[in-house]
């Protein structure tokens, strides 16, 4: 003890005594309309301000965050005039673009659906892994207990997403989701089980089944480097930090390739092929509304700039995921994500009084939604009871030590090891003390329009994963990102080595890049903005103001 | 603003105490491509090794998950040649000798503990080189499932062994063969691919909004 503050002192001593009484008695969940009482009071979705309508491209007209409008409405990083593209440097049946999680499965499925090794090629910004994939830590969704089935995990997947979802998206998902984890098995994942074999589950929030599977609080880190190790013994190529920044498309409107940009030597490469994937991921870094972000270095948005300029559909992009429990203490790890397995394993969200002010376990935005409001001053309609950190960060506290006391002295330390790990480097003993959270921007909900087999609607061009839309409607449910990368990973790479069979591709262009340059003309677009951005900007200011390029 | 001096690479920068080296290198002007992943300590991508003055020591850590010190001395280690055999798992057996087989260098290792010494995740490495010299997979993977191939062990390691490669083959193996299989995820393949539940999600697809939150309200929660 002794780490937080002595201002902060006080209101752990009263989270201890409010404990006794809080373990007895479990707080009741919202009814929908309570639900929707808070998310139109609190949550940042409903903020008018934060979007715009866009006034260019195949979804003009729909609002999305001012932070990706401003990348939509924005010109080709790379010159279309600039660079020939007619001479491929790479000739494959099927690229992939993004080496996370929907990348991975799509390419090891491409290959097992007969598109030789050689004929694939998976491009990739940073390294092979490094990916939201990979930090997710609470796990993954399936219905595979004898008193839960595909139907009841078919409703919590639509009553989390306010009804908004695309249905046959969301069956796909919960008809595949068994199958999946026992392809993980088969790959060799280590999922948390009895002696018997039999999957340990708990809830995440907005379950009505105990369906979340686990490895630890590692469970995308165990899941991505077994995908990753399969994938290199099936000898696919991966050509890492060289990220898309334009497709290629042909005359007759399909798309066969793209151009990557070497991030360290800054030299093109054109990459024709049959079929493409993108599977670029999502846009936390764009830190939309200002907020703090869970998400990896190149979480900015790119695979949406791309197919948006190819003329594919986006949807749902006015609803942003905000993770209920970022870290908001200590200051080195704001923004952090605090997994919801730590509230599946019953520690509980406090105010500064130490009372519980919401359940545990609400979907995501109603959960998100309810912290705000505790800690907005009463002038904003909030009420006040936030816990003020020494650098100005709010946050209201998760009870950690709960865990222990329920479920047995070292379960946290075993069953949540990433954050304890964590924590113990700055001093802080969840399983002694409390820690604080505030939401944090965490997932992009919507994407690119897909089929049931993450086909885009444009010839050549498939989605997966984050980056494609539809399957979570408005609000995703904790664990149905692992999920969904892995159903719509492996449905689109299947997809894509049927299409790739047949497919006759003709020279590689820039043309619909060229074409979008003149409708954001037409539009009136300054010409000064440039996208996708590659990588978000943290250097700091005064660095910055005196940058000149020389050389 | 409370200000130190680091140096990245030998160079001096005076940068806000209380940074981590990954934000201390961005604050004096650093672009990050190599060397920066996923920022919460998951992907392993930016080990990092430094010394402090007046300390002989080489320390060995995530530059996302450590503050720096006044007169730090860091460099970034941003790729770890590795070598991972060629090997499919369905070809091979969890037992004793497998691991050995393919990595042979493991029998070099000198019981130096430089490893576990590197280790920025706190691991017992050396323990899981010895366990995995005995043929124990199981304990292998257990004492490795934290591990974020950060590749720091490898990159200090006498005996030259590709850590990181050696304890994922061991974690597949005890994954795919020492781990009884859940009987219950089978069973719901098989009921899906006869066709169990078609019937009752050909109708939840149809059904219309005011159906649906009616059916979403009458769910009963698992306790």
């Amino acid at each position: 003890m002794g780490t937080y503050p002595r201002e902060i002192q006080e209101s752990i001593e009263r989270v201890g005594a409010t404990r006794p009484a809080r373990l007895a008695n479990k707080p009741a969940r919202l009814t929908l309309q309570e639900q929707e009482t808070l998310l139109k009071g609190f949550h940042p979705d409903y903020r008018a301000e934060g979007k715009r309508k866009l006034k260019v491209g195949a979804s003009w007209g729909e609002p999305v965050p001012h932070e990706l409008a401003d990348l939509l409405e924005a010109y080709p990083l790379l010159d279309p005039g600039s660079v020939d593209v007619s001479k491929p440097d790479h000739d494959v049946d099927l690229l992939v673009i993004g080496g996370g999680g929907a990348g991975t499965v799509a390419a090891i499925w491409a290959h097992r659906s007969g598109v030789p090794a050689e004929r694939i090629l998976i491009a990739t910004k940073l390294r092979h892994g490094d990916s939201n994939s990979i930090m997710a830590q609470g796990g993954i969704q399936a219905a595979d207990k004898p008193h839960d089935s595909p139907a009841i995990h078919y409703l919590d997947v639509l009553g989390g997403g306010h009804f908004t979802n695309d249905p046959k998206l969301v069956r796909a998902m919960v008809e595949d989701a068994p199958e999946l984890i026992r392809w993980h098995e088969d790959l060799g994942v280590m999922y948390d089980k009895a002696p018997d074999g039999t999957m340990s589950t708990i809830h995440g929030g907005g379950t009505s089944r105990k369906r979340m599977h686990s490895a630890k609080d590692y469970t995308g880190l165990e899941i991505m480097r077994v995908l990753r190790d399969e994938a290199r013994t099936q000898g696919i190529a991966t050509i890492e930090f060289s990220p898309a920044v334009e497709l290629l498309t042909d005359g007759q409107g399909q798309v066969v390739g793209a151009v990557l940009w070497n991030l360290e030597t800054s030299e093109y490469a054109v990459v024709r092929a049959k079929a493409t994937v993108l599977a670029t991921g999502g846009w936390g870094r764009l830190h939309i509304q200002g907020f703090p972000t869970t998400n990896h270095y190149g979480a900015t948005a790119d695979g949406l700039v791309l197919a948006y300029r190819a003329g594919a559909k986006l949807r749902d992009l006015d609803a942003v995921q905000y993770h209920p429990t970022g870290a908001a203490y200590p200051d080195q790890l704001v923004g952090l994500l605090i997994t919801e397995k730590v509230r599946g394993m019953d520690a509980q969200p406090l105010n500064r009084l130490g009372e519980v002010f919401v359940h545990p376990l609400e979907p995501r935005d109603v959960e998100s939604a309810a912290f705000i409001r505790e800690c907005a001053l009463p002038e904003k309609g909030g009420r006040g009871l936030g816990v003020v950190t020494p650098t100005g960060m709010v946050g209201v506290w998760l009870d950690t030590p709960m865990v222990d006391m329920i479920h047995g002295p070292g379960t946290f330390e075993r069953a949540l090891s990433s954050i304890y790990r964590m924590y113990v480097r700055f001093d802080i003993n969840p399983t002694k003390e409390p820690i604080l959270v505030y939401p944090t921007l965490h997932y992009q909900n919507g994407g690119v329009v897909i089929d049931e087999h993450g086909w885009t609607g444009i010839p050549g061009l498939y989605a997966a994963g984050e980056v494609e839309g539809g399957v979570h409607g408005k609000n995703r449910l904790m664990g149905n990102s692992l999920l969904d990368y892995n159903v719509f990973g492996r449905r689109a790479g299947i997809a894509a080595a049927a299409w790739a069979k047949k497919a006759s591709p003709g020279t590689p262009s820039l043309t619909h890049a060229r074409r979008y340059t003149e409708q954001l003309k037409s539009a009136g677009v300054a010409p000064e903005r440039k996208a996708p951005i590659l990588l978000p900007e943290y250097r700091g200011e005064k660095a910055l103001s005196r940058m000149v390029d020389l050389l | 603003m409370n200000e130190i001096t680091v140096f990245i690479m030998g160079k001096g920068y005076r940068v806000p105490a209380g940074l981590t080296i990954m934000k201390a290198m961005e604050y004096a002007g650093y672009l990050l491509n190599r060397g920066c992943g996923c920022r919460g300590g998951y992907c392993g991508a930016c080990a990092t090794v430094y010394r402090l003055p007046g300390d002989y020591k080489l320390y060995a850590d995530l530059a996302c998950q450590t503050p720096v010190q006044d007169g730090m001395y860091i460099a970034q280690l941003p790729f770890t040649p590795a070598e991972r055999p060629a090997y499919a798992l369905e070809n091979l057996t969890p037992d004793g000798k497998t691991l050995l087989a393919l990595f042979p260098e493991l029998a070099r290792c000198v019981a130096c503990n430089t490893c576990t010494k590197a280790c920025p995740q706190k691991l017992e490495v050396m323990d899981a080189v010895q366990s995995s010299l005995r043929g124990d997979i199981r304990q292998v993977a257990e004492f490795t499932f934290d591990c974020v191939s950060c590749g720091l062990c490898t990159m200090r390691c006498p005996a030259e062994i590709s850590h990181h490669h050696v304890w994922q083959l061991a974690r597949r193996l005890n994954g795919a063969y020492l781990t009884p299989r859940a009987e219950h995820v089978k069973t719901r393949v098989e009921e899906i691919a006869a066709g169990k539940f078609k019937g009752e999600l050909d109708k939840l697809v149809t059904m219309t909004k005011d159906e649906l939150v009616a059916a979403y309200k009458a769910r009963q929660i698992e306790a």
